[in-house]
């Protein structure tokens, strides 16, 4: 019902090859990173701070584009398609690729609002189309229950777990394909991380997501693919379950086990 | 250093002083305020608001001033608003800060500065004479937008600044495009702030009297459209005492005018002060 | 999608003219007032109107001389009224009183900058004006009435640019200065007054600028005379009085006598602008 059709994923749902990105000034705040990304998995990034994880996310859904005097090298492809293409619009990227920022950012409306937004800017108007998508969202965000009775109040309302769940929800009702979340749990309580983790597993099946994250022990609960960065580069990925226990890199087994960043 | 007197001692005589002046100040307020309500308010009656003027407004009432007094800062507004706002959308979402947005804040701040005389005569030889549009309400409005134009600039940039960047980031990262996100993000919460500029702006119409009396003249007759003389009620009140004709009527004017400012300023910081707790 | 794209073009170039608007009106005001005035200027010669003193339009005198100094005079006797009140009043309120205080005479200050001027006029006249009279002599009207008025009528403005020019000041200056042993009087003295001096320098180019520029009030209680007056008790007439007086029946030559004034009194504004834009840029770094 909420679901449109669409081709099935084959490989990898997005592959970087090579790309930098340069602030203005010439700094690399990301060199030459490849990396494949594949279809309806969790992949990890992982890397002290200012290593340009936050970088990579933004530019993958051009949020990146908003930043002036910014340049970039190498390409970004999803599903085979160049997104910096002359044919692609931001808007419409955006709305395939989805992004959860660090802070929970209820928009000032009610929970119902917050998660019709993003159709009604699609052009959605048929009430029942919206509630169906309302109720999908929210029970994909393991959030349904908690608010099915209060739609029409005000999301700020909500407890700081809940808002982001409400996040979450707000970016599934686009039905994207892919899914980013910067440092979703930073500043939550354990349970409201919990739940999230929970809701991400559930949704791979659905989605592809990248997850950036502080939180070493989170990235191995939760990812397929772990990623780990470093001042811009990409230093080593691969199974989550192989870089926590055997890292090839001798910085990621640095970073792993606590004794760097 | 010389002392003169112990430090101590010195202040509180300054604070003192101070206090003095402060109280000074501000009893100037509570006696205009309450003189013109005490001479004003006895004028106050049904035939005051509802008559028109009799014997040069030596008798009768202000109705033909209050419906002039609306339609004037009605078109005042109705032109300065989208171009304030759209202006101030400009500076804040469409552009960074570069040359041109400092050319064109600096424009708005000299047009603030300009004496409302000025005005007038620019008013009157542009609207009235050249473009043939002659004492006239739209010649009046047109004026008056030009003049309260910075005020509504000034004030919706801020209100809109105020409005968190990262709702702004929600609506791009959900897909939505710039005129999109302006309208369904920063314009809703930029909406108090802009109000009060507008309700500034109506206050400020309703009390001006120099750039008004040489662009919409001063019939006695209540306008009926765009192209009619009208006197406002601040130019009913100058022209009342100016020419001596009637000091009641004059006190009653008055009180009008300040009524109706004070209560639409009050409002407006009120709004003001309510946006700014939302925010912190 | 293209005509997404398309859509966002046209409100992005509607919003840049509308933009660019506000910048078109100015130039527009001044290139319409310097085109009727500034000829005039020059076909009777500067020098002959800004230094004669014969204003007699209809006779082809055209001394603005009077005018000038009316309309320094009385700036200049609003400004040593209004801003010493002016700046006392901020000072008590930044620095000596509750916040609680603070919070409600602030806007009822700014309250004052709402009344209409020809209503401080109209009290003038019926106040001042006869107080004048009787206690201190001459015709009541006059350029001690005006800049009394006009130091009244800029001390919502002096009021709180000082203020924000006092808070702008860093908590740490204060600070420092109290826990050297030194009284709040002396800190704001010797500590936060130099400190926010630009910003108070703003707040008299601004109220400087109010007050050359009021019309209605000045009208109404400085009687307009065309001499230059001999004490603060004559009457004198200023630039913005000169031109709202005549220019309901001025036509021809007398109507680009009544332009020229605009545009000299546009030139002193103007300069007070850039004067006020320096020294708060100055402030800023």
């Amino acid at each position: 019902m909420s679901l449109r059709e669409r081709e099935p994923c084959a490989g990898a749902k997005v592959r970087i090859e090579a790309f930098s990105f340069f602030y203005p000034g010439g700094h690399a705040a990301l060199r030459d990173v490849t990396l494949a990304i594949a279809c309806n998995s969790i992949l990890g990034i992982v890397g002290p701070s200012s290593s340009g994880k936050s970088t990579l996310l933004r530019c993958l859904n051009r949020m990146s584009d908003f930043a002036h005097g910014t340049s970039h090298d190498g390409r970004i492809l999803l599903d085979g398609e160049d997104i910096h293409g002359s044919q692609v619009e931001p808007p419409d990227l955006r709305r395939r690729i989805g992004m959860v920022f660090d802070t929970p950012v209820p928009l000032p409306r009610s929970i119902y609002d917050n998660i019709a937004y993003g159709p009604r800017l699609h052009g959605v108007r048929e009430r029942s189309r919206l509630d169906e998508l309302v109720e999908s969202s929210l029970r994909a965000a393991i959030l349904w229950d908690e608010v099915k009775d209060r739609l029409g109040s005000s999301a700020l309302r909500l407890s700081g777990g809940q808002q982001q769940r409400l996040c979450i929800a707000r970016t599934i009702a686009l039905d994207p394909e892919v899914i980013l979340l910067d440092e979703p749990c930073s500043g939550l309580d354990p349970i409201s991380t919990l739940k999230i983790e929970e809701a991400l597993s559930e949704l791979k099946e659905r989605f592809t997501i990248v997850l950036v994250t502080n939180n070493t022990k989170q990235a191995a609960r939760v990812s397929d693919e772990v990623a780990y960065f470093l001042m811009g580069e990409l230093v080593e990925h691969g199974p989550a379950q192989q870089i926590f226990t055997v890292p090839r890199d001798r910085r990621t087994d640095d970073y792993i086990s606590g004794r760097f960043g | 250093m010389k002392r003169l007197m112990h430090p101590d001692l010195a202040q509180r005589v300054i604070k003192a002083l101070l206090i003095l002046v402060t109280a000074f100040t501000l009893s100037i307020l509570i006696f205009i305020i309450t003189y013109l309500l005490l001479k004003g308010l006895p004028v106050f009656s049904r035939e005051f608001f509802t008559g028109h003027a009799i014997d040069m407004g030596r008798a009768g009432g202000i109705f033909p001033f209050i419906v002039s007094t609306v339609f004037l800062t009605g078109v005042a507004l109705a032109i300065a608003t989208p171009l304030g706002v759209g202006t101030a959308i400009y500076l804040t979402e469409y552009t960074r800060e570069s040359r041109l947005t400092r050319v064109i804040r600096f424009a708005a701040e000299c047009l603030a500065g300009v004496p409302s005389i000025i005005l007038g005569l620019f008013g009157f030889v542009t609207f009235v004479l050249y473009l043939h549009l002659g004492w006239s309400i739209i010649s009046g409005g047109l004026t008056m937008a030009i003049m309260v134009l910075p005020t509504i600039i000034r004030t919706s940039e801020e209100a809109i600044l105020a409005v968190p960047h990262a709702q702004r980031e929600v609506s791009y990262s959900l897909g939505g495009t710039r005129w999109q996100t302006v309208i369904h993000v920063v314009l809703p919460g930029a909406l108090p702030g802009i109000l009060t500029g507008i309700m500034l702006s109506i206050g400020r119409c309703i009390g001006e009297t120099a750039a008004v009396i040489f662009t919409a003249g001063s019939s006695l007759m209540p306008p009926t459209t765009v192209l009619d003389s009208g006197r406002t009620l601040a130019v009913h009140f100058y022209i009342l005492a100016r020419e001596g004709i009637s000091t009641e009527m004059a006190f009653g004017t008055a009180a009008v005018l300040m009524i109706s400012i004070l209560t639409i300023n009050v409002t407006a910081y009120g709004l003001m002060h309510r946006m700014m707790r939302r925010f912190s | 999608m293209n005509t997404k794209r398309r859509g966002e073009r046209a409100v992005e170039l509607s919003l840049t003219l509308i933009a660019v608007s506000s910048v078109a009106i100015l130039f527009i005001i001044t290139f319409f007032i310097f085109k009727e005035g500034l000829p005039f200027i020059l076909e009777v010669g500067p020098g002959k109107m800004l230094f004669a003193l014969d204003w007699a339009p209809t006779k082809g005198k055209f001394g603005l001389l009077p005018m000038i100094v009316g309309s320094l005079l009385a700036t200049g006797g609003a400004l040593l009224i209004g801003v010493p009140l002016g700046l006392s009043c901020a000072i008590f309120l930044v620095e000596f009183s509750k916040p609680r205080v603070r919070r409600v005479l602030k806007p009822a200050i700014e309250l004052l900058a709402g009344i209409p001027s020809v209503v401080y006029g109209f009290l003038g006249v019926v106040f001042l004006v006869p107080l004048i009279r009787t206690h201190l002599g001459g015709p009541g009207l006059s350029l001690l009435a005006g800049a009394l008025i006009l130091g009244v009528m800029i001390l919502p403005t002096v009021i709180s640019i000082s203020i924000d020019a006092l808070e702008a000041v860093p908590r740490s200056y204060r600070e420092g200065s109290l826990a050297l042993g030194a009284t709040t009087a002396q800190t704001v003295t010797h500590v936060v007054i130099p400190a926010a001096r630009s910003g108070i320098v703003t707040a008299v180019i601004l109220g400087m600028g109010r007050a050359i520029g009021e019309t209605m009030a000045v009208i109404m209680v400085t009687g307009n005379a065309l001499d230059l007056p001999g004490s603060p008790l004559a009457p004198i007439r200023t630039l913005t009085s000169n031109i709202a007086l005549e220019l309901g029946y001025a036509a021809g030559n007398h109507q680009k006598a009544l332009f020229a004034t605009g545009v000299i009194l546009f030139v002193m504004i103007m300069i007070l602008n850039l004067a006020a834009t320096a020294t708060s840029r100055r402030r800023a770094r």
